[in-house]
């Protein structure tokens, strides 16, 4: 097997924030004694921006993917050249994470046509005869608390054919009346969105009720820009006719990675909205619609 | 070698025995004995220090008498106070202080009165059963992206090990129709399995998904009729997922290798085991669907507890009300009981989310009756009151988990919530089977007015009723209450049209009949099951229910007498018309009979209904019949003949035993314990008489006798026939039947050739040798006050033996032969005697027809003649170098006979022994320590007047250094 690279971070959930102090060890485990040109550790933190090929055309989308923009980059120097003994050796290591200039740390955050990413880079560079040795590594940054109270937004909706926007024969649809609240539409990100739904009355069987959550992401600048919006998730919270009167729960905990707080810059924004999707017998599909707002306390 | 003349020495047993007696000590009665009961009551109450406890019952006994064992055990011994302090049902009842405080300890944890999920699951399985074909859907991957990659701290090699994990498998739809039950039951076992070995092989995605997909079947009620057992199987897989991720995160808690306590706090929890943990619930958070959503984190619930305190309290009210997203209202009333159930282990003290459980159900009651439910009802064509009977098991256990160590008041209001919806049968069912039998049997005539009320097209009425039954045999309602609970509950039960209807709803009552009742109630029901189940031969689909019955009576009314004069207690035998049930029920009023039975009886009406059913299982034996279930027969059969007794009059007694022979001639054991019966019922006449045997009753005793001869040759056991014969035998002779006693022990003589060399012992076979001399031994023993036959020789049945020991063809290398002669030699040294060791009584043996005579010794003497001239002459032919120590050990033994029976003045038998002796020693075979006993002994001996000698004797034996 002969030489191994890795990188421990020693939080369990990898998980710091702005002025924190990234900290781990590099673990190398050897045989025999590694003889090296030096070890030196990168961290790394970008946005890589993607124009669908919905809103350019394909080819733009391939070559035309926007500069990524660089949020951290520093590189240390571990161990100068020289040799390791064999077995295991560990190094230690301390990153403060602070950005220069007015850059901001943005969290961590998965999407389709953005990404905010943060790794580690260990390189072990070695002579001629044998490969150079990297191992890179995620770890995730959070958001600073925001300052300020959240207001929560309560939200009563109701839904009836009449209230549909887009219908084009209003006299087919089974008649129904759809109750509900959200308890808030200004979300911390680390708690659920909650709230409940009631189904007072409906002519056709429902089949299912599901909550869609919506990623919306934008890129570009004044010259133009991008606007897609894509699933994140879809949990359904009635399965089946369910019983008239009954509040049913609404309740959904924001996916970790995939969900950010919400943000708005000069090159991109990352917004989210929730659908809540009623499915019926006859294949009839009421849907509604509710920007969210999230942010983390 | 010359022969040798035996010499017996003559005896003066009378002497001996003073002689050899202990010394007789005078008893004080009232002084200690060993034996006695200890009397033990001042010092009990020094032991008994703690604070009154268990021993309510032992305190109240301990006042007269006590065993010593139990007194010790129950004072001090440390294991018993442990156990009566641990055992929570004792200390419950009697400590009542304590009891709130253990009371608080304990709801952390379900006692052992509160009955586990894992004995109803069983039942379920086997009642809800169907024919139709089933079909299992899975899809793995389907969900890539979405349910799996969520985890942050998913290491880049693991996270592309999973990706082509989600390949392998992408779209693998499967969907597998056709099934039968048995397949389907198969497949889900199979999943089990491959879950188990995906989450050993550390393919714990694949086995997130497994148990995604199979909850999910959980949506499917397609053939509705086995939803039950499908939730069964289903959960069992649920159950499995939960443990292991429990135990994996469990494990990663462990501190150099020291395992966390089981209640530890979230505290000390460490980081990596935390972040697993929170992976889990982040995961199962984005499952699509709702149910299977539900299922797994209800899987999981415990692991709740790594994270935080109030986890559990949190979560499952958020489960509950999860639950109302679920439309078809069984699989929501099954959601639910799965839910109790998790809770319930996890944190049985968490009562609230189970109330609102229940009050969520009724909430969604109605939707039974909704459109959707019918339409499918109807499609699937099951009826309403089939469709009712689905949600007993899960209703059933919600209550029982709400009615678990739950305060009457709460009891009170879930019956009125109940009794205010519409149709309330399957809740009013399911209260009955979950709530304490107390709490029912106080309220049963309230019951009985519900029922009425319910709508009879619903939930079938005779469940409740064999609901409400099985609460009544368990506690008893109030005394005012009881005779119009049975009129009531009867006068419905009896309407019941169908038969297997009827019988399981009476079978229920009988119980509750018997128990308040007398046997003229009992007498009416039982005949009124023989009214409804006699028309078309319904019983024959009964059998089993008809056999409970059966057994209920028998354990409430054990006196026979009364049983057999509740008239339709026979004709309800007579529905049993299948053989193998009939005997089964046989053998259960047997065993009864047996274990209740006190005293012996004669009662005419007792006799002839058991004669009659012990003949009916006598009559099931044939060919094919085991031996362990002939065994058993035959020891009820001979149990109920020793019962059997009428007083005095011993003839009536003799005829019944004539009467039980013809009856039970295919059992051996009972023609063996009638063959004992009859001998003691001859020793019994005899002992009225005091000995002195009237015409009649020497008569009526020859009548024994001559019963015991022709039964015994019927029998197959050849040691069987050798013991009866000479045990008969001897009764004939205590009894003063001379040529009868005479006639068994030909019997036994001419039997003894037969004996074959080896015989069946428990069924393996075994050497006959040790039996036959045992036998012999017992039989010389009895020979010796046998009186000779006046037409025939001297010693004539000893010569008959001799004879037939003579021929029986021996073991080639055994030397039993030659021990048995030795053992002839006591009896015929016992026989020169003046006076015999023992006597019969009124029975003159031939020392007293002989006197002495010299032609009668003489015959004696020529016996032993030809008897020690065998001896030698085996001696002889054991010099060979490979029997020498057998050789040793037989010379050693016939020198003691002569030690003991011979008259050592005789010169030519001095000799004799001294060579015995030198012979054992000579190839050093002998044990030297016998030969320093014997010695020992023989120069004790000398000592004695008229032993004098010995001395000699004793110089004359050398002992052989063992060098």
């Amino acid at each position: 097997m002969g030489t191994a690279l890795d990188i421990k971070i020693k939080r369990a959930n990898k998980v710091y924030r702005c002025g924190e102090v990234l900290s781990g060890v590099v673990v190398i485990t050897s045989k025999d004694t590694v003889q090296h040109q030096g070890i030196s550790l990168t961290m790394e933190g970008s946005v890589n921006l993607q124009l669908s090929a919905k809103s350019v055309g394909v080819f733009e989308a391939f070559y035309n993917s926007v500069k990524p923009i660089q949020i951290i980059n520093s590189t240390i120097e571990m161990v100068k050249p020289g040799k390791l003994p064999s077995g295991k050796t560990e190094i230690p290591f301390e990153f403060p994470l602070h950005t220069k200039g007015n850059k901001v740390l943005y969290e961590t955050y998965h999407g389709v046509f953005v990404n905010i990413q943060y790794t580690l880079r260990c390189d072990m560079r070695r002579s001629l005869l044998a490969k150079d040795l990297t191992k890179t590594c995620e770890f995730i940054v959070h958001s600073l608390s925001q300052k300020g109270k959240l207001m929560p937004s309560p939200v009563d909706f109701t839904i009836t054919p009449e209230t549909l926007q887009n219908v084009k024969e209003r006299a087919s649809l089974p008649k129904f009346l759809i109750r509900g609240h959200l308890s808030s539409t200004n979300c911390i990100i680390t708690q659920p969105l909650t709230g409940q739904l009631i189904v007072e009355n409906a002519e056709a069987a429902v089949k299912s009720i599901e909550l869609q959550l919506v990623r919306v992401e934008t890129c570009g600048c004044a010259e133009g820009y991008a606007r897609d919006a894509t699933e994140i998730q879809n949990i359904q919270i009635a399965d089946g006719d369910v019983c008239r009167g009954l509040p049913v729960p609404i309740y959904m905990v924001f996916p970790r990675l995939f969900t950010c707080p919400t943000l708005e810059t000069t090159n991109f924004k990352v917004e989210f909205e929730v659908n809540i999707v009623v499915l019926l017998h006859d294949d009839h599909l009421i849907t509604e619609n509710f920007p969210l707002k999230l942010c983390r306390m | 070698m010359a022969a040798f003349p035996w010499h017996a020495r003559s005896r003066n047993y009378v002497s001996e025995s003073e002689m050899c007696k202990l010394e007789s000590i005078p008893l004080d009665f009232g002084d200690y004995h060993p034996l006695k009961p200890i009397t033990v009551t001042e010092s009990k109450t020094k032991k008994m220090n703690r604070k009154g406890s268990t021993s309510s019952t032992s305190s109240s006994s301990s006042s007269s008498m006590l065993d010593p064992l139990s007194s010790v055990l129950d004072g001090t011994d440390p294991l018993s106070l442990f156990a009566a302090a641990a055992d929570p049902v004792t200390t419950a009842a009697t400590m009542d202080s304590t009891r709130k405080k253990r009371d608080k300890d304990d709801s952390s944890a379900v006692g052992s009165d509160f009955e586990p999920w894992s004995s109803k699951r069983g039942d379920i399985l086997a009642r809800y059963t169907t024919t139709e074909k089933l079909s299992i859907n899975l899809y793995m991957g389907s969900e890539k992206g979405k349910a799996t990659t969520t985890g942050s701290a998913v290491s880049e090699k693991v996270r592309t090990r999973l990706e082509e994990l989600d390949d392998l498998e992408e779209g693998s739809q499967k969907e597998l129709l056709n099934l039968t039950q048995q397949d389907y039951m198969n497949r889900i076992e199979e999943l089990n399995q491959s879950l188990k070995d995906a989450w050993s092989s550390d393919q714990k995605v694949k086995a997130l998904k497994i148990v995604i997909q199979c909850s999910k079947l959980l949506s499917d009620t397609t053939v509705i009729q086995f939803y039950p057992s499908k939730f069964v199987l289903i959960t069992d897989i649920l159950d499995t997922f939960g443990k292991l991720v429990y135990e994996r995160i469990l494990s990663m808690c462990m501190d150099s290798r020291v395992s966390l306590p089981d209640n530890f706090s979230p505290e000390s929890v460490n980081d990596t085991a935390k972040e697993t943990c929170l992976n889990w619930f982040f995961k199962i958070a984005s499952i699509r669907e709702l149910i299977p959503r539900f299922y797994v984190e209800a899987a999981i619930l415990k692991c709740n507890k790594f994270l935080s305190k109030m986890g559990i309290s949190e979560c499952l009210p958020r489960l509950t009300s999860m639950i109302r997203g679920i439309g078809d209202p069984l699989v929501a009333v099954y959601a639910r009981a799965y839910l109790c159930r998790v809770g319930m282990e996890v944190a049985p003290q968490l009562k609230e989310s189970l109330n609102e459980n229940f009050f969520d159900f009724l909430l969604t009651f109605k939707q039974i009756h909704g459109d959707t439910v019918q339409n499918q009802l109807v499609v699937q064509c099951v009826e309403i009151p089939l469709y009712l009977t689905l949600y007993s098991p899960a209703i059933d256990w919600i209550l029982q988990c709400i009615a678990y160590r739950a305060p009457e008041v709460l009891l009170t209001e879930m019956m009125e919530r109940c009794k205010n919806l519409g149709n309330n049968a399957l809740l009013l069912n399911s209260i009955m089977s979950a709530f304490r039998a107390e709490f029912i049997a106080a309220r049963s005539m309230d019951f009985i007015g519900m029922i009425k009320e319910c709508d009879e097209s619903g939930f079938p009425k005779h469940l409740l009723f064999r609901s409400l039954g099985l609460n009544l045999a368990l506690a008893d309602p109030p005394e005012s209450d009881r005779l119009q609970i049975l009129n009531e509950a009867w006068k419905v039960i009896t309407k019941l049209k169908n038969p297997q209807d009827y019988i399981n709803c009476a079978e229920v009552w009988v119980e509750y009949t018997c128990r308040h009742f007398t046997k003229r109630e009992v007498n009416t029901v039982l005949a009124d099951v023989i009214k409804h189940m006699t028309p078309d031969r319904a019983f024959e689909d009964a059998y089993p229910q008809l056999q409970s019955i059966i057994q209920k009576v028998i354990t409430y009314i054990y006196d026979f007498s009364l049983l057999f004069s509740v008239e339709k207690f026979l004709p309800f035998l007579d529905m049993f018309q299948k053989e193998s049930v009939r005997v089964e029920v046989c053998k259960c009023i047997m065993e009864s009979f047996i274990k209740h039975q006190q005293e012996s009886t004669k009662d005419p009406v007792i006799l002839n209904a058991l004669l009659h059913i012990c003949k009916t299982m006598h009559d099931s034996v044939n060919a094919l019949t085991l031996e362990d279930e002939k065994r058993m027969l035959a020891a009820l059969i001979n149990g109920f003949i020793k019962m059997v007794s009428f007083g005095r009059d011993f003839e009536q007694q003799l005829s019944f035993y004539v009467e039980a022979r013809s009856m039970f001639c295919n059992l051996e054991p009972v023609l063996v314990q009638l063959i004992h019966s009859v001998n003691q019922l001859a020793m019994e006449t005899r002992k009225v008489m005091k000995g002195n045997h009237s015409r009649k009753t020497a008569a009526f005793v020859r009548a024994c006798v001559a019963f015991c001869f022709i039964t015994i040759p019927s029998l197959s056991g050849i040691f069987t026939r050798l013991n009866l014969y000479l045990h008969s035998g001897q009764v004939a002779l205590a009894n003063q039947c001379l040529s009868q006693a005479d006639a068994f022990f030909k019997a036994a003589v001419s039997l003894v050739p037969e004996v074959p060399k080896m015989i069946n012992v428990d069924g393996k076979m075994r050497p006959s040798d040790t039996f036959l001399l045992e036998f012999l031994c017992n039989f010389f023993s009895t020979l010796l006050v046998v009186p000779d036959h006046p037409e025939q020789g001297v010693l004539f049945l000893v010569r008959g033996l001799l004879n037939v020991i003579q021929d029986y063809t021996w073991e080639d290398n055994s030397d039993d032969k030659v021990r048995i002669y030795t053992n002839v030699l006591h009896l015929l040294s016992a026989m020169t005697q003046e006076a015999y060791i023992y006597h019969v009584d009124k029975v003159d043996s031939n020392d007293t027809l002989y006197g002495g005579d010299s032609k009668f010794l003489t015959e004696i003497n020529k016996l032993c003649e030809t008897v020690i001239a065998q001896i030698l002459d085996h001696l002889k032919t054991l010099g060979k170098e490979e029997t020498l120590k057998r050789q040793s050990q037989l010379a050693l033994h016939f020198f003691n006979t002569i030690l003991a029976h011979g008259d050592l003045r005789n010169n030519k038998l001095n000799q004799l022994s001294v060579n015995l002796w030198n012979l054992a020693q000579k190839h050093g075979f002998a044990d030297t320590s016998t030969m320093v006993t014997t010695l020992e002994y023989i120069k004790k001996r000398s000592k004695q007047p008229e032993m004098s000698h010995f001395t000699d004797l004793a110089l004359r034996l050398p002992l052989q250094s063992r060098t």
